[in-house]
């Protein structure tokens, strides 16, 4: 998985400074990203970055790629646009969870269940962070912020289990400080082909200090990270001593791995049916206690691009070439002498 | 089998009006009775008018649909004010239409419609076709329904059509019948049922059958004493087709990627009456036209945007309420400075407002309706087939000036139709244009991607896959020149004016504005944009007609306005402007050029007649005329 370029990290690297909050999570998502990319053999000029707008939004400024720093909630339509018609392009959208999730919350769902060949990466932290500290679709029910100081009264929206729902082929979530875990999901992403989708928990240590302590303090975390791998049984805790089990419904929860016997679900991401993937995305939803990261979905279904360009090329060779003379003329004409 | 000699009458012209539920098939009809009329070689005009509503309740006022022809011997701009002969399929039908029928006109009706509960939905006490309010025209009462049936009686017999599948034909039985009125052939329309119905041939048959029936029925009865005659009119030479505009824009895009050497990308959300022209193109693959049907008009932008950053000919296609969704996505478009086209095809407002009429309401909304000094190009065409040509215009304006152009259509142009000279494609204009080019390997120089070229304003489009000229474009306010973020106060007002003046720059290659004043002595200039022109050109030719001084001029550029048309409009005595709005074009010219433009503004949702806008010269610029119409409209003098 290794490249075959001789480009480095610096190559990934722009000449803007960046501009977030000394401390910030999108720090170690940007390095990891501009570090993996030549690993993958990706070239920067083949590379695109679209995002909306929100703090993490500014990535792309700090990539030495194409990009596009668009409008809030957007990023998606102008990723679809461009990748339908550049299918020689690696293009990857950076969104939050504001971003992706409320204003553009409708674009999300469509790019991913046409399954266009997009990565598209939602940095979470659950919080407005450029607004300056607003809940968020994903701030947990009482998060008391700028204009909940009562606490909030909504249900949030667990993002990973709306990608299923929406259809994704390839679902993950990973968190920024976790590089070689981030490192293996991106890279999955990056290689599968349709959308994808990444949740990467994302820690705001302005406005939402910690909210993903209990995953990434390193006391703490060896007890809640649940790590997905594929076909491997789904037990987790400092010596593999919790083990997540299917009730009689479908639904999942975590029991002792010694209670769970035989009976420790097996991980199966490229599984099609979402039912599992969808089980265990419910498991944890603003992650205080035991939460699964790792790559939930990985499936292969028919590429939105791809399809448009056999229809196109179909067309072609059935009709020939479009001659606009002929189109012209097409239907009933007569000669005026 | 002609029972008794008739007298073939000539005429100049004719219009002919088709009214029936939405049911009855009347588009199908007047389009079929259209191609008819251009095989004969009439010049022609077409106005179709249908609910909003799929099938509103049928038999209702609310559900009545219509398509009007006007066709004649010579040059003609509008669909015709009021019709010459009307057929009515049923009792609302008439009640809607009937007013505008002239006197002494024809008037065939569908008798078999007529019936207790018909006329009720139709809001009628007495039955119009006996209480002799018909008495000011020639009626012909005729059973089309019963008549239609009993044509198709051997189908039904057959078991391959049941009676109501039979009694659909009956539009094909009225299209038979008019066609015999007016010496039409209709062996086209026959070769046209037999292709459309190829998977049922039965029903070809049928239809067939219903069309030969009508004609036979004129033939035969004695009740139609005198066929009527249309001379081909004296067109200027060439191959002609019939076209609507949504076909003809549609043409024009594919036209515009075929000169431009690049691929078209149509990213669009459905809306009428927009949306013809995203089928058109999903139809025609084959150019390497890529269609994508977004989830919403934002999308359908930000798409568009998207294909112009990749180096795609992008084009979005909408009306009003979408146009108003894609407003920010249109800023970023702007701000960015890439190439694309936003269709507007313009519908009645405000919100959703009447969704199948016409209007020209949109203009101020194209020139202005954003956040932040956002200008961008706007053109408008102002005839069905001129569609066409304003697409390859707004193609070469997009791709020139590296800015998003607006298009403005409306719904009147959108579906109706008119003949249309086949350009010669060879003498297209050349619309290619070189992306920015790699650099050379001992090039170390920074790459700008707001640099201007000297004589457009325009910054180069450097597209993804072009090594060396990796780059970020946003709608952060950027730093001349090199396009990183900037807050400094001095470039953001530097920048908004460039903004402005690559605009402006447009105006430089526009030709002067045509004017057609014959005499070349007028005093009183009649101007107006987009499909208007046809109105105004046929009102113009009315009043020079009675001896008035008028002169008339129809702006295909509204942003940026050509650069002599100040001049122009102070060189009149009086300048008259009409539109279909209250008063948009108006305001900006008196805003331009400080000349005290006299507006006539009436949005009814359909196009202005010719006979109306004669009225509202003669008051405007006259003081004079009977100023009927005028009078009841808003007159937007001093
Ligand atoms: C149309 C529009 N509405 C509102 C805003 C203001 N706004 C900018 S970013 C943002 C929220 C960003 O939150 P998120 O996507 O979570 O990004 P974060 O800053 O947390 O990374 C809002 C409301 C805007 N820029 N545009
Ligand atoms: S506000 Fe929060 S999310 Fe934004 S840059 Fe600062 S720390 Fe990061
Ligand atoms: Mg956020």
């Amino acid at each position: 998985m290794t490249g075959n370029n001789d480009l480095t990290k610096k190559d990934f690297t722009s000449d803007q400074e960046v501009r977030w909050c000394p401390g910030c999570g999108d720090y170690a998502i940007l390095a990891t990203m501009q570090g993996l990319l030549p690993e993958l053999g990706a070239k920067p000029e083949s590379t695109v970055f679209i995002s909306g707008i929100g703090c993490s939004s500014r990535f792309p400024y700090y990539m030495d790629t194409y990009g596009v720093h668009s409008i809030h909630g957007r990023a998606p339509t102008l990723a679809s646009g461009l990748a339908i018609t550049r299918p020689d392009l690696d293009v990857w959208v950076i969104t939050g969870d504001g971003d992706g999730l409320s204003i553009g919350g409708n674009h999300l769902v469509h790019a991913l269940r046409r399954n266009i060949n997009l990565n598209i990466i939602l940095f979470n932290n659950e919080i407005y962070g450029l607004t300056k500290g607003q809940y968020s679709p994903t701030s947990p029910m009482g998060a008391v912020h700028k204009s909940t100081p009562l606490g909030s009264i909504d249900q949030p929206v667990n993002p990973v289990s709306l990608a299923l729902g929406a259809e994704a082929t390839f679902v993950a979530r990973s968190i920024d400080t976790e590089r070689a875990h981030l490192k293996e999901v991106l890279t999955a992403a990056y290689e599968h082909r349709g959308a994808s989708f990444v949740e990467i928990y994302q820690n705001c240590n302005v406005f939402n200090d910690g909210a993903f302590v209990a995953l990434k303090d390193p006391k703490q975390k060896v007890h809640n990270q649940i790590r997905l791998q594929q076909d491997q049984p789904i037990t987790f805790g400092p010596e593999g001593e919790h083990a997540v089990v299917a009730r009689g419904d479908g639904s999942m929860k975590v029991v002792s791995t010694e209670d769970a016997g035989d009976r420790v679900v097996v991980h199966d991401a490229h599984k099609d049916d979402a039912t599992t993937a969808f089980a265990l995305s419910r498991l944890a939803h603003n992650p205080t206690g035991p939460a699964p990261i790792g790559i939930f979905r990985d499936v292969d279904h028919p590429v939105y691009d791809d399809l448009l360009r056999e229809q196109i090329d179909g067309a072609r060779s059935k009709r020939g070439d479009g001659q606009l003379q002929e189109l012209l003329e097409g239907g009933s004409t007569w000669e005026v002498v | 089998m002609t029972t008794r000699e008739r007298a073939r009458v000539q005429l100049s012209g004719a219009v002919v009006r088709f009214a029936g539920d939405s049911g009855d098939g009347m588009q199908l009809t007047g389009d079929r009775f259209t191609t008819q009329s251009a095989l004969a070689g009439n010049d022609l005009a077409t106005l179709p008018d249908f609910p909003a509503e799929i099938r509103a309740p049928a038999g209702t006022l609310a559900g009545v649909s219509s398509f009007q022809l006007h066709f004649s011997d010579s040059d003609i701009h509008t669909p015709g004010d009021a019709p010459d002969v009307l057929v009515a399929m049923n009792p609302a039908a008439l009640s809607k239409h009937l007013s505008s029928l002239k006197p002494g006109g024809t008037l065939i009706v569908n008798q078999d419609a007529f019936t207790e509960r018909n006329l009720q939905k139709a809001g009628y006490e007495a039955s119009p076709l006996e209480d002799g309010s018909l008495e000011d025209y020639q009626v012909h009462l005729v059973p089309l329904t019963d008549l239609t049936i009993r044509a198709l009686e051997p189908w039904i017999e057959a078991g391959e059509l049941n009676k109501k599948e039979a009694e659909r034909s009956k539009n094909m039985f009225a299209l038979g019948l008019i066609s015999f009125m007016f010496s039409r052939s209709v062996e086209e329309t026959e070769s046209w049922l037999r292709t459309k119905f190829a998977q049922r041939p039965e029903v070809a048959d049928a239809n067939v059958a219903a069309l030969r029936a009508g004609v036979n029925y004129g033939e035969t009865t004695e009740a139609f004493t005198y066929t009527y005659e249309v001379a081909a009119a004296s067109l200027p030479a060439g191959r002609y087709r019939n076209i609507t505009g949504n076909q003809a824009l549609a043409y024009g895009l594919i036209a515009a990627g075929k000169q431009a050497g690049l691929d078209l990308f149509m990213g669009s959300y459905p809306i009428t009456p927009a949306s013809d022209i995203l089928h058109e193109l999903a139809r025609q693959k084959h150019f390497g036209v890529a269609t994508f049907q977004a989830e919403d008009e934002i999308a359908a932008m930000g798409s568009v945007i998207g294909a112009a950053f990749g180096g795609a000919l992008a084009v979005t296609a909408s009306s009003g309420p979408g146009i108003a969704l894609k407003a920010e996505a249109m800023g970023l478009a702007m701000s960015v400075e890439l190439p694309m086209i936003v269709v507007n095809v313009q519908r009645g407002g405000p919100s959703t407002g009447l969704p199948t009429k016409t209007e020209q309401s949109d203009l101020l909304q194209m020139l202005y309706g954003r956040n932040g000094e956002a200008p961008v190009a706007v053109v408008a065409a102002s005839s069905p087939a001129d569609c066409f040509d304003t697409a390859l215009e707004a193609a070469r304006i997009a791709l020139t000036y590296r800015t998003p152009v607006v298009l403005l259509s409306d719904g009147y142009l959108a579906n109706s139709a008119e003949p249309w000279r086949l350009p010669d494609v060879s003498k297209l204009p050349d619309l290619h244009v070189d992306y920015a080019p790699a650099p050379d390997a001992d090039d170390d120089g920074e790459f700008l991607p707001y640099a201007r070229d000297e004589d457009t304003l325009a910054r180069p489009w450097a597209i993804p896959g072009t090594p060396g000229l990796q780059h970020r474009v946003g709608g952060l306010e950027k730093a001349d020149g090199t396009g990183n973020i900037s807050y400094d106060p001095d470039n953001h007002h530097r920048m908004t004016e460039l903004r402005h003046a690559r605009i402006q720059r447009i105006a430089q290659d526009l030709p002067p504005v045509g004017v057609d004043d014959p005499d070349g002595d007028a005093d009183v200039l009649v101007i107006g944009w987009g499909s208007t022109a046809g109105p105004i050109r046929a009102a113009c030719q009315q009043l020079r007609e009675r001896g008035r001084k008028v002169a008339r001029a129809h702006l295909r550029h509204l942003s940026p306005l050509p650069a002599d048309l100040g001049e122009l409009l102070r060189s009149y005595r009086t300048v008259v402007c009409p539109e279909n709005n209250t008063g948009q074009l108006s305001l900006l010219l008196r805003a331009t050029t400080l000349v005290d433009v006299k507006g006539y503004n009436r949005v009814t949702g359909q196009p202005f007649s010719g006979g109306e806008l004669v009225e509202a010269v003669e008051q405007l610029a006259f003081g004079g005329g009977n100023g009927q119409s005028a009078r009841d409209a808003d007159v937007t003098g001093a």
